[in-house]
């Protein structure tokens, strides 16, 4: 894989930041890529803008920020219509479509996945706070960039109170990600 | 421990380091963006056996770390722009006191509060002026979470080996990006431990430095007696105003480092063999220019880097040859240009062009890219 770049864009609170570092953690640790991770947010704690970024690739990363994402993850309307069109032509939109609509013209190519992310943690889960690990099982699904196997293994390390819920989250975000992909928009 | 491998954030490398290195106490005031490295070093400081403390402010955490280091711990204090403005008057206490210290900054936005959450190089120069008097100091420039890990190993031995306090110079994007970093096993770890003194404690001056300019640093609470004082001192210890002892003192600060550069002094050569125009760098902005090194290369420009990964003492010598080498040197700093002026003073009259950004965002590849064709084309 050369450079492949992955931008998350949110609210802070809705776990952007935590994301990226397992998507990061799964692909460097897990699927042995070269990753690099980096963030920016705010001074707010919560509600502020927030934007994490992934880089993966199969050599050594020089620039460690993303230049045009290959995937583009919107999990706000402000990050949506601030990032959107840095969107690499080709690329890879999903968005929460609870909270997100395509309501501009998109770079050339781009394919769009509608993930129901904070409606299924909220509904399915039945629990608000897993929204980023159903949106990361959607991404992995769509994207197949990182191995699932490797966000499950993950996922226990970090948060091993939290083994059977997140895997729940995680198994629905994968099936809304290949639902998504077979009503591709 | 035996090696490890982890995907974390520069500032936790950074403390990792510093444990690994054998630091034992930690003193500090947390800011954004190096809080992560208090709070990692007050969840391990206890855990290793060592002390964590929270201060006040940045000026005790300063001279906690200072009496730390006098009663025979390696010390460390992190902090970041304002955090490191109060802790100015300390270190010209550390280097008066040739009292081993490590002072990290994670570079944020300045002046005064500026932008606390994105980075910038704005405080190169401070860490080599930013107290009165002529001193030297050292200051080492990471550019990855591994160097974060590694040039803080390296910065406690340097501050051991010359009693001088020692800064790790990060911006905010290395700070706090994550990586892989990989934690060598201890046995692998070369440390580096003050020199004590050898002689009968009557004998004993505590400032009478050996042949490597160095004295032997007694400890408090050993049969060793001594006086430590930010006031000019004879090697006795004793304060004077004698013009003769001021010169030899302050001379000998400084000396005991410039003597050293060779073992001080770590750059990386990147494709400067073939080279006719050369990049000056460090940090992030080196990793921007390493990708536009290798778009013009692709595109037939002969071009490469000189990565600093310590500024201070500055390589003058290496920057020298480089001069003469190449036709321009291009210098891209994440600020209104520091390390520029001092290529300028020992590169010219070889061009030096100035590529400026005082912002969080650094240089972008490609915007290095251009000034490498328009310099290219003059």
């Amino acid at each position: 894989m050369s450079r492949y770049e992955i931008r998350i864009g949110g609210f802070g609170g809705q776990g952007i930041v935590t994301m990226a570092v397992v998507i990061g953690e799964s692909s460097s640790l897990f699927d042995k890529k070269y990753v690099v991770q980096t963030q920016s947010y705010g001074p707010e704690a919560r509600g502020g803008a927030s934007k994490s970024e992934i880089v993966i690739s199969d050599e050594e990363i020089d620039y460690p920020k993303v230049i045009a994402p290959d995937v583009f993850i919107a999990m706000s309307r402000a990050a949506y219509l601030e990032y959107v069109h840095g969107l690499k032509e080709n690329g890879v939109l999903i968005i929460d479509s609870d909270l997100v609509n395509v309501e501009s013209e998109l770079p050339q190519g781009v394919r769009v996945y509608r993930v129901p992310a904070t409606r299924i943690a909220d509904q399915e889960v039945r629990s608000k706070q897993t929204t980023n690990v159903v949106m990361m099982g959607a991404f992995a699904a769509i994207t197949k960039a990182i191995s699932i196997d490797g966000l499950r293994h993950q996922m226990e390390e970090r948060w091993p109170k939290f083994v059977k819920i997140n895997h729940l989250a995680l198994e629905l975000g994968i099936k809304a990600g290949e639902k998504a992909l077979a009503g591709e928009s | 421990m035996p090696r490890r491998e982890i995907f974390t954030m520069g500032d936790i490398a950074c403390a990792e380091g510093a444990i690994s290195a054998g630091c034992r106490y930690f003193g500090g005031y947390p800011i954004t963006p190096a809080t992560e490295i208090a709070e990692w070093m007050a969840v391990r400081m206890p855990e290793v056996g060592g002390a964590f403390v929270q201060y006040e402010d940045e000026i005790a955490s300063i001279t906690s770390a200072l009496g730390a280091s006098w009663a025979g711990t390696k010390a460390m204090t992190a902090t970041s722009g304002p955090g490191a403005s109060l802790m100015m008057e300390s270190v010209g206490l550390a280097v008066m006191t040739e009292t081993p210290v490590v002072i990290v900054n994670i570079m944020r936005g300045g002046p005064s509060t500026g932008q606390p959450t994105r980075g910038q190089q704005g405080d190169v120069f401070q860490a080599k002026w930013g107290s009165h008097g002529d001193y030297q100091i050292i200051g080492l420039t990471p550019a990855s979470v591994q160097e974060m890990f590694d040039l803080t190993v390296r910065a406690f031995n340097l501050s051991e080996r010359y009693r001088v306090p020692v800064f790790v110079l990060a911006d905010e994007v290395v700070g706090h990006m994550r990586e892989k970093l990989v934690i060598p096993d201890e046995k692998d770890l070369k440390l580096v431990d003050r020199k004590m003194p050898t002689v009968d404690p009557s004998d004993y001056l505590p400032f009478k430095p050996g042949d490597d300019l160095v004295p032997p640093m007694a400890l408090l609470g050993t049969k060793y007696q001594f006086y430590a004082t930010g006031l000019t001192h004879d090697e006795r210890g004793y304060p004077t105003d004698s013009d003769e002892v001021q010169i030899e003192l302050i001379t000998r600060l400084s000396e005991k480092v410039l003597r050293h550069v060779y073992d001080i002094i770590d750059v990386e050569k990147y494709m400067l063999d073939d080279a006719d125009i050369a990049i000056v760098a460090y940090g992030t902005p080196s990793r921007s220019a390493r990708k536009a090194i290798k778009d013009a290369r692709a595109e037939g420009i002969n071009v490469g880097m000189l990565r600093l990964k310590s500024v201070w003492p500055f390589p003058e010598k290496i920057v020298s040859e480089l001069g003469s080498q190449v036709r321009h040197i291009i210098v891209p700093e994440q600020n209104m240009g520091q390390i520029y002026y001092m290529v300028r003073a020992f590169a010219a009259p070889t061009p030096i062009h100035l590529m400026t950004k005082p912002a969080g965002t650094p240089q972008l590849p490609d915007e290095i890219l251009q000034k490498i064709k328009e310099v290219h084309s003059l």
